[in-house]
């Protein structure tokens, strides 16, 4: 099963605080190029289970590799050339409030790589431009921006070295419908443009049906159940259920199959 | 495989020019032909004239591409048409092609920071603020100061509405635990006095009047200072910082939808409390200050324990000790009211309380002070 396709491999994952265990025994193979989006009840671990994905929080047990290295016991630059292969954007940005938003998002350029001020200045605003942001937006600080825009900003950032895989932490949560599907899209054209694998956590049901390729259920400290959204909203997991069958769900699913239908 | 870079060659043919990249153009890679690629495109004088016919991009050498470089091909085509030229894409990949689509629909120039006005206008403007800036926060602590009056005649009138755990638990942070601090700094600056005053006294054989020294500037002046400053350190900051985080989150919007009045449950019982528990702590400074005084003088002037309350008792009148003690009411006032006024002007973030919380101690201590000579000029216009 672990063969080259898996880009991010995690295996026997144990998480814990205190004694209060998060995962246990939890596996996940992320395959390159997809949109795997990750979903789960309040306290299962999704946003843990990203953070230690990324190296921010050490495993207590188990292994994680992503591009087929140990993402733990890497040190120094072998790290950083891993870290420059992928992209964060958390969950309310976490853009630096000093700096203004083309800044921001110049800065993974600036500390990486040796590029001259003025194609950094354009790729900034070719970046700005991308993820849906005003030209006026650029030399705004982080705290002049709608919670939407930092959103859009922080992908804007995490972009900014040409990832191949992006990590996006509840990327639609408090977005207007509208700007909700128009990330979706974005997200969707990209991945398609740059073949991007993308790490989503989130509960937007909209997302789910509209962009994932598969969908993976953290419960009981484990990922329960990982599959196309057609498969894993039919398994029998109470929770899964009412999670998938619900009226918001059926809606949704509703909305995709009239999208496709005419 | 040898470390591959981004290559690219001009070439001119029959209808115009080429220009042929090669090896890959990522943002990785792209950097070094920034320049010269720019070069070909924009300087329009210098530009060859083959490349003002047709010209076409050949990318079929290129062997990955990113939005980087799917950019700089969009950038040089768009500069090339701009001055005239017919410009072909060829060679490129479906994914390529959509890159550089992508890229054309990005091409929307923005500033990276906001526009910087000249240095004197700059300056101007700077110092205007400022002078506005002071004059309306003066405003607001008038306003504040009369906010919390109003609230505390009400409680006056009918005592019902006094928070009173609310006050009870300020006392305590504000008063009990900071006994500690005051006593031990107190007492060393007692010591501290009396002993340099007492080696500059000795050069006219005068030692005996460091008691006279100490007492009066430890219980007119000194006890009081470093109290009230200590406390707007340590509460007055704490003040800001814990009514800012609850403005950051919305808590005290909520609480006007409620119905409760922000100045009655946070800044009123925090004034309240400040101004019963500084005379305390002052009162306790005072004595801590004379102990140090009276340690210093035992061991370095062999002045007795009994002969050194004596000095200090000829030497202090109680008006002395009252001109100190008078002055802590007014100076908790004016700490807990910019303690809590500059909680609530902070705005939205995290970095917002920690300006805040550095302004409001910038500031208490400030008001201390002045207030403090303004005290010191009255008591003497009244011969006290």
């Amino acid at each position: 099963m672990a063969g080259p396709d898996n880009i991010i491999q995690v295996r026997n994952l144990r998480n814990q605080f205190g004694s209060q265990v998060i995962h246990d025994q939890l596996a996940l193979d992320v395959r390159q190029g997809e949109v795997l989006g990750v979903v789960g009840g309040s306290g299962t671990g999704k946003s843990v289970l990203l953070r230690t994905i990324v190296g921010l929080k050490r495993p207590d047990a188990g292994m994680v590799r992503v591009f087929g290295q140990d993402v733990s016991s890497l040190k120094g630059d072998a790290r950083k050339a891993v870290e420059q292969r992928w992209g964060v954007a958390f969950q309310d940005g976490a853009l630096f409030s000093a700096l203004t938003v083309a800044q921001n998002v110049q800065v993974p350029m600036r500390e990486h790589l040796n590029l001259p001020q003025d194609l950094m200045d354009e790729l900034a605003a070719e970046k700005i431009a991308m993820v849906g942001l005003p030209p006026s937006a650029g030399p705004k600080h982080p705290s002049e921006l709608s919670g939407g825009m930092r959103k859009r900003a922080a992908l804007a950032r995490a972009l900014a070295l040409d990832p191949e895989i992006v990590f996006l932490d509840e990327p639609t949560a408090g977005l207007d419908p509208i700007g909700a599907a128009d990330y979706d899209t974005l997200i969707r054209q990209l991945k398609d443009a740059l073949g991007l694998t993308v790490f989503m956590v989130t509960h937007d049901l909209d997302s789910l049906y509209a962009i994932c390729d598969r969908v993976a259920v953290l419960a009981e400290q484990r990922v329960m159940v990982i599959g196309p959204i057609s498969e894993v909203s039919t398994h029998s997991n109470a929770w899964i259920q009412e999670y998938f069958q619900g009226p918001r769900s059926r809606a949704a699913a509703g909305a995709v199959a009239r999208a496709s239908g005419s | 495989m040898s470390e591959q870079i981004a290559q690219f060659e001009t070439r001119e043919t029959a209808e115009g020019g080429q220009i042929v990249l090669s090896g890959p153009w990522t943002v990785r890679h792209v950097g070094v032909q920034d320049g010269a690629l720019r070069s070909v495109a924009t300087s329009v004088s210098k530009t060859p004239r083959h490349m003002q016919g047709q010209v076409l991009i050949d990318l079929s050498g290129v062997t990955a591409l990113d939005t980087a470089g799917a950019w700089m091909v969009h950038r040089t085509q768009r500069d090339l048409e701009d001055a005239g030229a017919e410009v072909l894409v060829a060679g490129a990949s479906e994914t390529q092609a959509e890159l550089i689509a992508l890229a054309r629909e990005s091409d929307q120039p923005c500033d990276v920071e906001p526009e910087q006005r000249h240095v004197f206008e700059a300056l101007a403007e700077r110092m205007g603020r400022s002078v506005v800036a002071l004059w309306s926060e003066l405003v607001a602590m008038l306003n504040m100061l009369g906010l919390v009056l109003v609230v505390i005649g009400q409680v006056i009138v009918r005592p019902r509405t006094l928070r009173l755990t609310s006050v009870v638990s300020h006392m305590e942070r504000v008063g009990l635990d900071a006994v500690p601090i005051v006593a031990l700094l107190t007492f060393l600056i007692g010591a501290v006095l009396a002993q340099q005053g007492a080696s500059q006294l000795a050069l006219f054989g005068a030692e005996v009047f460091t008691v006279n020294l100490v007492s009066i500037s430890i219980l007119r002046e000194l006890g009081v200072l470093i109290t009230a400053i200590i406390v707007a350190g340590r509460s007055g900051s704490a003040f800001t910082a814990e009514i800012g985080s609850m403005k950051v989150r919305e808590e005290i919007d909520a609480m006007r939808t409620l119905g409760m009045d922000p100045i009655a449950v946070l800044v009123a019982p925090r004034v309240i409390a400040l101004v019963l528990m500084l005379p305390v702590l002052t009162f306790i400074a005072d004595i801590m200050g004379l102990i140090g005084g009276g340690a210093v003088s035992y061991f370095m002037l062999d002045i007795s324990p009994q002969t050194y309350l004596q000095r200090v008792d000829a030497a202090v009148a109680s008006s002395t000790f009252f001109v100190g003690l008078i002055k802590a009411p007014f100076l908790a006032m004016a700490i807990a009211v910019i303690g809590c006024l500059e909680g609530m002007r902070v705005t939205g973030s995290a970095e917002s309380v920690g300006e805040r919380t550095t302004s409001s101690v910038v500031k208490a201590i400030f008001t201390v002070i002045v207030l403090d000579a303004l005290f010191a000029m009255f008591f003497t216009a009244v011969g006290y």
